[in-house]
This record gives C-alpha cells, sequence and structure tokens, in this order.
C-alpha cells in the first residue's frame, strides 16, 4: 500500500479543515472498506483524516419511534443495542449480518452508507425506512442519496454524522450472502408504517440499491408473500457475474421479498 | 512517519513508524511477536485477529496509529503462566493441523465466548460456526476447532 499522512480529527469541523487542506484527503471510519481497496492500491490517498475520535458521531438515540445513530457506530454496537432493537429489529439484525464478527467491531454505518457498495446492506434499510442522512451542509433524503453504483449525493469533502428515520410499526430484512464474501448476492428490506410499504433491494441491480415499487404496490393492497406472486422482476436490469447471472438474481429477488414479508407478515 | 504508543500485552510500548504501517506489522515487524499470522491480503482469512481494547479486530485491517492508545492483547499474551483455556482446549482436541490459523482461531474464540458470557447466551455448535465466519482454516475441516471452542467455553 502507498504511503498517507495519518490525522486524526477531534471534531466534524476539524475532519473538514483537514480534508480541505490536503491535496488527496479521504475519510477514514472503520478503515474496513477502505484499507482493503488501499491495500489492493486501487486506492492511494494522500491523506487519511480518522474521524473515530470524534465522540458526538458515535452513538444510537431513541426517542418514542424517532431513531438516530451516529455515523462512527460500529455494525456491532448496532446490532447489540438493546432500545433500538425493542424500535426496530430488522436494522440490528441487518447489522449482525454485515461480514464477520472482526469485521462488525470496526466497520461503521456512516462508512457502509458513503461507499454505497452495490452489494452492501445498510443502503436498503435506509432506502426501505426512508431515513435521512444528515451532513456537516445538509439532510438528504435517502431516495436522494443513493445515486448509483459506489455513488452518492455527497459533494467532495461532506461528512456524514448520523442517519436518522422513523421506526415503521413492521421491518425485515431477508439476505442470501455470497458464500464466499458474505456481501448479499441478493439482500431485501421491506417496512410497512404509516406512509405505507416501502422495499428496497441491494445486491442485485445493476445500478445499486432500488426501491421495488410494483412490489410495495402489491404488498400495499395485500400485506402477504402470495400478493408478491403476481410482481415481476427484469433479468435486463440485473448483475450478471460470476456469482450468478441476471435471471438467477431476479428470482432471488422475489424468493427473499417473499421470505422478509413472511416474517412480519 | 507518526509517533504511536499503545499497550502490548500488557507492556507500554512507543515507536516512530510510517503513516501506512498496518497494526500487524506493527506488532509482526517492530515488537517481534511473530505469533499474529497474515494469512491473505483481502481481509477475509482471520490469521491476523487480535484484541483491541478488549474486542477482536483484524490487525490487517487497521493501521497501527489507529490503535494509538488502544491495549492489544496478542496471542502471546493470552497464557498467564499455563496456557489459556482456549489454548489447552485446542491442544486437548487436536483443533489444528499445520496450526497456521490458529492464533487467529484462538484470538476470535476468546471473543466469541467472551461476548456470549456477557450477553447472557448460549454459545452452541451453531452459534461457534457462525461465529467463526471470519477465520478459514484450510486443514482441519473446522470440526475439531468447533469442539476445541465449545470445550473452552465451559471453563472460561
Ligand atoms: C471481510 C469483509 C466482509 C464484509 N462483508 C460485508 C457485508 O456482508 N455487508 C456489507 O454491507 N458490508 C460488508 N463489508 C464492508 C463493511 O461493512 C465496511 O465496514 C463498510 O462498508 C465501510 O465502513 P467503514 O466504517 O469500514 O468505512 P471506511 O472503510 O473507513 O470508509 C469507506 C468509505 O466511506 C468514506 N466515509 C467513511 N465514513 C464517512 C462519513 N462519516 N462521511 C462521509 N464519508 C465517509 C471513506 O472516505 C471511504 O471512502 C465487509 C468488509 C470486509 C472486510
Ligand atoms: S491476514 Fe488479516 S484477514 Fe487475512
Ligand atoms: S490448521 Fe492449517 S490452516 Fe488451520
Amino acid at each position: 500500500m502507498e504511503n498517507t499522512n495519518y490525522h486524526k480529527a477531534a471534531s466534524a469541523a476539524d475532519a473538514a479543515s483537514l480534508l480541505s487542506g490536503a491535496e488527496d484527503g479521504q475519510l477514514i471510519a472503520g478503515g474496513q472498506t477502505l484499507l482493503p481497496t488501499m491495500k489492493a492500491r486501487l486506492a492511494a490517498p494522500s491523506d487519511l483524516v480518522d474521524i473515530s475520535g470524534v465522540a458526538d458521531m458515535r452513538g444510537v438515540t431513541v426517542s418514542g419511534s424517532s431513531v438516530t445513530i451516529g455515523a462512527m457506530t460500529t455494525h456491532a454496537e448496532v446490532a447489540g443495542d438493546a432500545s433500538l432493537r425493542a424500535a426496530c429489529p430488522a436494522i440490528c439484525d441487518l447489522a449482525g449480518k454485515i461480514g464477520d464478527p472482526a469485521v462488525r467491531h470496526r466497520g461503521t454505518i456512516g462508512g457502509s452508507v458513503a461507499n454505497n457498495d452495490p452489494a452492501a446492506d445498510y443502503p436498503a434499510a435506509m432506502l426501505a425506512l426512508g431515513a435521512t442522512i444528515k451532513t456537516n451542509a445538509r439532510e438528504i433524503a435517502a431516495d436522494d442519496f443513493f445515486t448509483g453504483m459506489f455513488d452518492t449525493a455527497l459533494d467532495e469533502g461532506e461528512i456524514i454524522l448520523s442517519v436518522s428515520f422513523e421506526a415503521p410499526a413492521k421491518g425485515a430484512y431477508a439476505k442470501f450472502p455470497n458464500p464466499a464474501s458474505r456481501y448479499a448476492m441478493c439482500g431485501v428490506f421491506v417496512a410497512q408504517g404509516a406512509g405505507g410499504v416501502r422495499v428496497a433491494v441491494t445486491g442485485a441491480g445493476n445500478d445499486g440499491v432500488f426501491r421495488a415499487s410494483d412490489m410495495e404496490a402489491a404488498l400495499g393492497s395485500n400485506f402477504a408473500p402470495d400478493a408478491l406472486d403476481g410482481t415481476s422482476v427484469s433479468a435486463d436490469d440485473m448483475l450478471s457475474d460470476l456469482h450468478g447471472d441476471g435471471a438467477y438474481r431476479a428470482n432471488l429477488v422475489k424468493v427473499m421479498a417473499k421470505r422478509a414479508v413472511a416474517a412480519i407478515a | 512517519m507518526t509517533t504511536v504508543s499503545m499497550t502490548v500485552n500488557g507492556k507500554a510500548v512507543t515507536a516512530e513508524v510510517e503513516d501506512r504501517t498496518l497494526l500487524v506489522d506493527f506488532i509482526r515487524e517492530h515488537l517481534r511477536l511473530t505469533g499474529t499470522h497474515v494469512g491473505c491480503d483481502t481481509s477475509q482469512c482471520g490469521a491476523c485477529v487480535v484484541h483491541v481494547d478488549g474486542k477482536a479486530m483484524k490487525s490487517c485491517t487497521m493501521l497501527a496509529a489507529q490503535a494509538d492508545g488502544a491495549a492489544v492483547t496478542t496471542i502471546e499474551g493470552v497464557a498467564n503462566g499455563d496456557l489459556h483455556p482456549m489454548q489447552k482446549a485446542f491442544n486437548d482436541n487436536h483443533g489444528l493441523q499445520c496450526g497456521f490459523c490458529t492464533p487467529g482461531m484462538v484470538m476470535s474464540g476468546i471473543d466469541m465466548v467472551n461476548r456470549y458470557k456477557a450477553e447472557g447466551k448460549t454459545l452452541d455448535e451453531a452459534a461457534i460456526r457462525h461465529e467463526l465466519e471470519g477465520n478459514i482454516c484450510r486443514c482441519t475441516g473446522y470440526h475439531n476447532i468447533v469442539k476445541s471452542i465449545s470445550q473452552a467455553a465451559g471453563e472460561m
């Protein structure tokens, strides 16, 4: 891995100024994506700005049904938070299925959301929960945030501070992990709340995470696994790679959506 | 260059390292504690697992600078005169063949037993297999590793 200059930020504002002063700086949160990428020499930032010491970017707050999760909160902390489990167990279950225990001890929700890997789990939760992504500059609705594979609405140097959402009445996440990498071959998050039913799919789409609107409509009138029988997923919109072709993934989307609905219907 | 200070196996250490230095390289090359292994380049095998402030982490996927101020425990630090119950269990159950993955298996094993105990959950065979997701062994077929961790869970 190429050499870099390491900085530890004391606050989000400090991180922003360290980034703007660097030639080609990048934030480092848990490092569970960035360091493997640097080791493979697919990234070589001149400067790394570590935000792990920024205390107010960490932790879970639940007040009634309103949930806020700091960007630096690790997957293990989300999986193990008792108040969050009481409000929205599905997101705790999702966090507990990311990678393996050591990855969950370091990887963060902010890093996962910012990276928007097409096979990452959290983007599906953010989209299905209608979450708001709060940055040091503004608030962005999840529907506007995920703009394509590894692409988000974040501007250069913009820092995610937290994500927040209203816990739905019911929610579930069904994941079919790739047996080797544990990333999602397909993951479907279904949420049923005051605003109706939202269904978000990760791992399968050829342009990253997406909402399955015909599934949402079908479940809106009949919240049961069978309601999805009449819906169709186009193989042309799916990823097709050595792990599985488009038709295989299109089928997986329906199977995972049914499993998620069956868990809560 | 950056100065890092941390406690490794109870001993305070300070060194001047390149900013890109991975924690595993710091442990192996600077401290000469070569029990922690590197089995892959992709953060997947778990041979490098150590405890940082009491939690299992992949030392190949962490900068030494990120461990500044932390308490690190490596495989060399778990025995206390006698073998740790987890080490003894691997010995008793033939939980290794070549032994390359073993330091990571022992460190992950101790971590999972500690977590399950703290949460009051039972670490049964299915749970152990699931918890071992991030530790790869190319020799044993895992069976005796699972048996070892199960024995130690009853003794720790
Ligand atoms: C073996 C292994 C298995 C894995 N399995 C899964 C899996 O099954 N599912 C899954 O979803 N993920 C998986 N991951 C990825 C893991 O969840 C990462 O932790 C996560 O994707 C990135 O979070 P991080 O905190 O490690 O971010 P980093 O690696 O530190 O950063 C990732 C990117 O996000 C940027 N960034 C970080 N924080 C912020 C912020 N607050 N604001 C703006 N930008 C920011 C960084 O600059 C960088 O570009 C796996 C990783 C490994 C190594
Ligand atoms: S060497 Fe760290 S995971 Fe393989
Ligand atoms: S004993 Fe050889 S890799 Fe596990």
